[in-house]
């Protein structure tokens, strides 16, 4: 093999849509793609985890697997794309080295990831797949196939998966490298050789991706601590370490023109179209006219990412909590923050509304109003305030579980499915994208008469 | 040496002291039985476990370190322990369930084979060949279960007079054997859990444990710790099942089966490609035998669905199963004679109306009419024409007649004994402490003539090394019945595995030498 390599540059496989991450590529990379690339992979692994924790069928998961990597990891050109999907895989190495469970967590989703991409392959490609993975396992000769072929067949039948005439080529495997084939009796085992379909060959090259990875996870944390780390402290280190906890989703912060809110569609709109986190700060505001700091930068911030214009936010505030403090110490304690939110005071930075993860790291004390509902609500209070906002019982109980078990934006998205009647593909990982969608869903079923699912 | 007397009435033997040296440890007149020692000699007083009668025993004393018998005096065992003049001590007798602890340590001593024990473990390194590994028999756990339940684990040996002279001395009740750790285990607090330099199980075997409890709800013969002959033909059945698909489908080789003592066997497999299995692999090959999916009512619930079976379970119903079933259990088991027996049965047709016309042809009938023929059998043939009479259209109802015989018949493996490295099992040829039966080998091939009642105990051993030595025969193990199960031991498992092991051991040297070689020459 080595001679074999020795011809290829660099480590552009054989086949070229799918690499098998050997060796680090030898090119040069722009500190600004080792960043970009790295966060547009990490968009398709966390929304493949998102899927998977949602208990989604398998075809789902393809189909998702495969829309998100042309629409994140695809450039115009075959051998950009193939770049970006090798960098983004040993930056995001880096990242995820650094502790078991992140370890752990990134072998599971690339793993996943690549099972999916190699199913998507065509069987052409997909031998030489095989052949890559160096795995010493020989296509069954014509002879003895003929030879197995009943039995060969009757293993399809048992396991659902009749064997069509056409198809004949079978590898002959030391029963011990496909421990899952074996244990569910999905092949026929002869003299310590399994027979394995075609099709079962993907598990075949799952668990060599996995076991090499998993190694190479190790080898990498141990090179990372040992002598990168240090290294790039100016330069790559804080990209890294930034990398595993940062938020990948659009930031909101500049409100899009269609969906600007004004004053007088608040109300409404906090009815229809506001998340639970909102909803409760939004509730808290109107029956105290008070809200704690942190409670009024979460749902102010959300409110300019709403499209709520500064004069509109300053008024709308006011009007609250004017009626607790007065007109007077409204202006004087409470304008200049508002303003200071939109980047009008001090450091004019336009702050951008916060995300789920922060919300959900947030912890509110007595009197707070802010973080995350699922998180705190005790399941009394959940269950009030999710069948207020219209959630049937049968989703409430499935809601209800996934708060229990700490999937907090699984909760959040199940119940925007619940109320809109429509799925949600991508899961909910921002309150304004909780609010987009909602106003999208309901402007197109005003739109159309009478009104129908616009499920997918 | 030994010079035993015959007694004169063969069913009765006194049990008696002689002649009793200073250093005594007083027996008990009371249960337990003690050994007794007299360190100047180093002998060992046998008790007979005969309890008293009128007969007379004579045992001489024995060297229980290994080494030359002392020329020591004949000590008359006869008589009521109060007539004999100068007897202080009194000799209890022996407890009926046919162990006595204190004829281990002549067992040990004596029949134990040590030696091949050894050379079995050892796995060809035996330190002849350069390409031996010397310490690879050190690095295993030997495990030693003591009187009072004392438990010694983490043991390890160097060599073969290290390990018998400690079982000779401990005499412990069972004898498990671990995995071959990564280093000594006895020096396993130097190294750490995880890391680089780690203990950790490298080798083992691949193990199974069977055992007939586990089929409690399918034998109405025995339960719990029995075992008879109308139900070990279950044992049978596991044995020639799972042997099978070892060998055929697995392409091991060199299995060793023994008889677990009391109420099971035990399954070593030891090629070294089996040895050297990860746990993922030896959970893969424990799913790859599971069949039940779980206790349904507490039945073990068998569930064919899908267009066929998968041709190892075809392979064992045609060849095993079904007839084992139809011609063996059924009649044994009385599987269809009475109701609660038959309910059990009728539970398991899927279709209502099947069951319910069955059991109306069967309520209230002990005996089928005018036919000599065994009601059992006939019932079974008349569950098998209604359910493949075709009248019945149900697609539960395909494979019902084989969900029924693999739930009765089916092998049921302890999943946990051959998942993981670590799991230790009890070793061959050690005495079982309730029922003093020798674990002996069974040979697979004629595991139907296996009689778990007729395996020798300790207490017949003791017998016939008496009996050995008043007719002045050398007293080892090749004169009394275990005799033959060790010689078993040694030709059909013991000399291939050996043979095959050398093999590896030479081609492995063989392989690396040329390796040097070649990056030696550019």
């Amino acid at each position: 093999m080595q001679s074999v390599r020795g011809l290829r540059a660099g480590v552009v496989a054989a086949n070229p849509s799918l690499p098998l991450y050997r060796s680090p590529p030898p090119l040069e990379v722009r500190l600004e793609d080792f960043e970009l690339f790295a966060l547009d992979r990490l968009r398709v692994l966390k929304a493949i985890s998102d899927a998977l924790s949602r208990g989604k069928k398998p075809e789902e998961v393809e189909k998702l697997v495969s829309d998100l990597w042309k629409l994140h990891m695809r450039l115009p050109q075959a051998s950009e794309s193939l770049n970006k999907d090798v960098i983004s895989h040993f930056v995001l190495r880096l990242v995820y080295c650094r502790t078991e469970d992140l370890r752990k967590w990134f072998l599971s989703l690339e793993t996943t990831l690549f099972r999916y991409r190699f199913k998507l392959e065509n069987a052409d490609s997909q031998k030489a797949l095989l052949t890559e993975f160096n795995l010493p396992y020989k296509a069954v000769p014509n002879a003895e196939f003929e030879i197995v072929k009943e039995k060969l067949e009757q293993v399809a039948r048992s396991i659902g998966s009749p064997l069509s005439s056409a198809e004949t080529i079978f590898y002959k495997v030391p029963f011990e490298e496909v421990p899952e084939l074996v244990a569910g009796r999905k092949v026929y085992i002869s003299r310590g050789n399994a027979y394995v379909a075609m099709n079962q060959v993907v598990s075949l090259v799952v668990t060599q991706f996995r076991s090499y990875l998993s190694k190479a996870l190790i080898l990498t944390n141990r090179k990372w601590t040992s002598s990168v780390r240090d290294q790039e402290k100016d330069r790559l280190t804080p990209i890294v370490e930034a990398l595993s906890t940062s938020y990948v989703g659009p930031d909101y912060s500049q409100a899009r023109e269609s969906t600007e809110v004004s004053l007088k569609d608040i109300d409404h709109a906090a009815n229809s179209s506001f998340p639970l986190c909102m909803r409760h700060l939004y509730a808290k505001l109107k029956e105290d006219h008070h809200l704690k700091h942190a409670g009024r930068m979460q749902l102010g911030l959300f409110l300019k990412g709403v499209g709520l214009k500064l004069d509109d936010a300053l008024a709308f505030w006011r009007a609250e909590f004017s009626q607790k403090v007065g007109a007077e110490r409204f202006e004087k304690e409470y304008a200049y923050n508002i303003r200071h939110n939109y980047g009008k005071e001090g450091k004019r930075i336009d702050y951008t509304p916060h995300s789920c993860q922060r919300i959900i790291s947030a912890t509110p004390g007595v009197g707070d109003h802010h973080g995350c509902p699922f998180r705190h609500f005790s399941e009394e209070n959940l269950r009030a305030a999710l069948g207020q906002m219209g959630v049937s019982n049968r989703a409430m109980e499935d809601v209800i579980d996934k708060a229990k078990n700490r999937h907090y934006q699984v909760a959040c998205t199940l119940t925007f499915e619940a109320i809109h009647s429509s799925s949600c593909d991508r899961g909910i990982n921002h309150p304004n994208q909780y609010f987009i969608d909602s106003q999208k869903i309901l402007q197109s079923k005003l739109s159309i008469t009478p009104p129908c699912n616009t499920s997918n | 040496m030994m010079v035993i007397l015959p007694s004169s009435s063969s069913s009765h033997r006194r049990a008696s002291q002689g002649s009793v040296s200073k250093d005594h440890c007083p027996a008990s007149l009371g249960v337990r039985k003690r050994l007794v020692y007299n360190d100047g000699a180093k002998r060992l007083f046998l008790r007979s476990r005969f309890g008293f009668g009128t007969g007379r025993l004579l045992v001489r004393g024995y060297m229980g370190q290994g080494g030359a018998v002392n020329e020591c005096e004949d000590m008359v065992v006869e008589g009521n322990e109060l007539d004999v003049p100068g007897r202080k001590y009194g000799i209890p007798p022996a407890p009926t369930d046919g162990f006595d602890p204190n004829h281990l340590r002549v067992y040990y001593g004596k029949l134990f084979p040590h030696s091949d024990m050894f050379k079995w473990l050892s796995y060809g390194n035996d330190g002849k060949h350069p390409g031996c590994d010397q310490t690879y028999f050190g690095r295993r756990e030997f495990s030693f279960t003591l009187d009072n339940d004392i438990y010694l684990r983490f043991q390890s040996f160097s060599s073969l007079p290290d390990m018998e002279a400690s079982i000779k001395q401990k005499c412990p009740f069972k004898i498990d054997l671990g995995p071959i750790y990564s280093v000594d285990p006895s020096k396993r607090h130097a190294y750490a859990k995880s890391g680089d330099n780690v203990f950790t199980p490298v080798e083992r075997e691949l193990i199974f444990d069977i055992d007939i409890t586990d089929y409690d709800d399918v034998r109405y013969c025995c339960s719990g710790a029995d075992v008879c002959l109308d139900c070990w033909p279950l044992m049978t059945v596991a044995i020639k099942v799972i042997d099978r698909a070892l060998r055929d489908d697995f392409g091991f080789n060199h299995i060793l089966w023994v008889y677990s003592g009391r109420r099971g066997v035990h399954c070593w497999v030891c090629d070294a490609k089996a040895r050297r299995l990860s746990d993922e692999q030896r959970s893969s090959i424990a799913d790859y035998f599971r069949v039940y999916k779980g206790n349904e009512n507490g039945l073990n619930k068998v569930s064919f669905v899908g267009a066929a079976l998968h041709p190892f379970l075809v392979r064992s119903y045609s060849e095993v199963l079904r007839e084992y079933f139809e011609e063996v259990l059924l009649l044994k088991q009385s599987i269809l004679s009475s109701e609660d027996k038959y309910e059990k049965v009728l539970e398991m047709i899927p279709d209502k109306s099947v069951a319910a016309e069955l059991r109306g042809r069967w309520q209230g009938k002990q005996r089928s009419q005018g036919s000599k023929e065994d009601i059992n059998v006939v019932r079974w043939q008349q569950l098998k024409s209604l359910l493949q009479s075709g009248r019945f259209k149900g697609q539960g109802l395909r494979r019902t007649v084989e969900e029924i015989i693999f739930s009765f018949t089916y092998p049921r493996i302890d999943m946990e004994v051959s998942k993981h490295m670590n799991h230790l099992l009890k070793a061959p040829f050690c005495v079982h402490p309730k029922t003093g039966r020798v674990c002996v080998p069974i040979d697979p091939n004629n595991c139907e003539q296996f009689d778990p009642t007729t395996v020798p105990t300790l207490a017949m051993l003791m017998e016939e090394i008496n009996m050995a030595g008043s007719r002045e025969e050398p007293y080892d193990v090749n004169g009394t019945s275990l005799g033959k199960e060790v010689i078993y031991f040694r030709m059909s498992f013991l000399q291939p595995l050996l043979k095959s092991c050398k093999e590896e051991i030479e081609n492995s040297y063989n392989t690396r030498l040329q390796q040097s070689k070649n990056s030696l020459t550019w």
